[in-house]
């Protein structure tokens, strides 16, 4: 039998105010009216603490979006889990957050699409929802929750990592994360307005390197690089279910936040089967569990329990097939169109955004 | 870590029990850290209230070990939780 998985993202909601042209939400958004409801959350917490999940992320779209989050926060910690809201920040009055504390949230991680107005507000597509975020932080910092900065990074935010960093000590962060954008969901409609250049890439790298050094022991930095300049693949979700799951709005329960890309496997909701018999028998969760499902190069690649053959997702997106090598790996037939892809992607200095848009009808 | 620093968990980060594994865990803002029982029996010392003198000498006496050992391993393990932001010392 697999191992209990530690983490649980739930996406409360695909509502949000904002519209990142990242959104990792799949381009297919689930509608309001076929979110779980309050009782259908509290009780897939009760099961993930049963299961042995620990960290349960409350994520989204926007999980402010959800009338009934601080309600959702104190049941989640009283099942015993570690509560963390991954928020815009948008939707949280300093009202809302004293009620949160009050519920027992643990942890907040706010994200960043830029570090003026005139970035984030275009990127978010939200006209002075970067003032608000600020308002935001400062309530956040006056109630003391720990705070963790999510600066998410693509070719056109790239130059202002050195300040975003600057912004999380000024915050009273205790980390950052320094996500560069990831292309699944929305960002693959965006590839060639985000993707950065390999100089790029080195550069954010020998920021972040920088920083490690010099802030150690007062902030720390958990770094995402620019995955298709990379030689060796992500080691995704630490693995095809061996960690974490996904919840969807509408309960289905998946491996990875970009699973449905992969249209050969199939998806059980919580809505008519328990969550530790998805985890454990789910057909998605079995379908590239542990190495038997590799094929070569991976197969024989002395790095396969490093990291399990990279990202699913990418596979299917790149090579066809959700079962090849990450194409990102050197060891990839793909590899060379890969990065000739990437290089593609980051030359196109005209390329337009599509910001991310939830049909008028399913509001 | 000097013997009047008095360690604590910061707010967001806390001992667990964890019952599916039947062992205890440290939870911080989106890591969890599995404790040996040397780990567990260090920070369920940690309350904000006790030095690391005081507490260092606990565990001296209570596992029968030289505290010179019990102080740097001690240290060691703290020091490494500070380093990832899970502890603070006044």
């Amino acid at each position: 039998m697999a191992n209990p998985p530690i983490a649980m993202l739930a996406e409360l909601t695909h509502r949000c105010p904002l519209s990142c042209p990242y959104c990792s939400n799949p381009v297919e958004l689930t509608a309001r009216d076929t979110e779980l409801s309050t009782a259908e959350w509290v009780s897939v917490f009760q099961q993930a603490a049963d299961l042995g999940v620990l960290q349960l992320h409350l994520s989204g779209g926007e999980p402010a979006s959800r009338r009934d989050l601080e309600e959702l926060v104190k049941a989640a910690r009283d099942a015993g889990l570690y509560t963390n809201l991954i928020t815009s920040g948008i939707g949280l009055t300093e009202k809302r957050l004293a009620a949160l504390d009050a519920a027992g949230l643990d942890h907040i991680q706010l994200s960043l699409q830029g570090t003026d107005a005139e970035m984030a507000d275009r990127i978010g597509g939200y006209k002075g929802g970067f003032a608000r975020k600020m308002q935001v932080a400062q309530w956040i910092a006056a109630i003391g929750f720990p705070l963790t900065l999510n600066f998410v990074m693509h070719r056109g935010n790239m130059h202002q990592l050195p300040r975003a960093i600057d912004m999380a000590q000024e915050m009273g962060a205790r980390r950052i994360e320094v996500a560069t954008v990831q292309f699944h969901g929305w960002a693959m409609l965006n590839r060639g307005a985000l993707m950065p250049d390999r100089a790029q890439a080195r550069e954010a790298s020998r920021i972040v390197a920088e920083a490690r050094a010099a802030l150690k022991g007062r902030l720390v930095i958990d770094y995402v690089p620019a995955d298709y300049h990379a030689d060796y693949p992500k080691t995704c979700m630490g693995g095809w279910a061996t960690t974490g799951l996904n919840v969807a709005p509408d309960g289905l329960v998946l491996p990875c936040h970009a699973a449905q890309t992969i249209k050969t496997l199939t998806f059980d909701t919580v809505r008519t089967r328990p969550l530790a018999e998805i985890w454990h028998e789910g057909a998605a969760f079995n379908a590239f569990r542990g190495t038997d499902w590799m094929q070569e190069p991976c197969r024989s690649c002395e790095r396969k329990t490093i990291d399990f053959g990279g990202c699913r997702c990418q596979a299917m997106a790149i090579a066809g097939d959700p079962a090849a090598t990450d194409p990102v790996c050197v060891k990839s037939p793909h590899h060379a169109r890969m990065r000739a892809l990437a290089e593609d992607f980051a030359g196109q200095s005209d390329a337009d955004l599509t910001w991310r848009v939830m049909e008028k009808t399913s509001e | 870590m000097t013997p009047d620093a008095i360690p604590h968990l910061p707010r967001g980060v806390r001992l667990h029990y964890d019952r599916v594994r039947q062992d205890w865990v440290l939870l911080a803002p989106e890591r969890a850290v599995r404790l040996d029982p040397i780990g567990h029996a260090i920070l369920s010392r940690v309350d904000g209230v006790q030095s690391f003198g005081a507490l260092t000498a606990d565990l001296a006496a209570t596992f029968n070990a030289p505290l010179d050992d019990v102080a740097r391993d001690s240290a060691e393990f703290l020091a490494g939780l500070a380093e990832r932001r899970f502890l603070e010392v006044r």
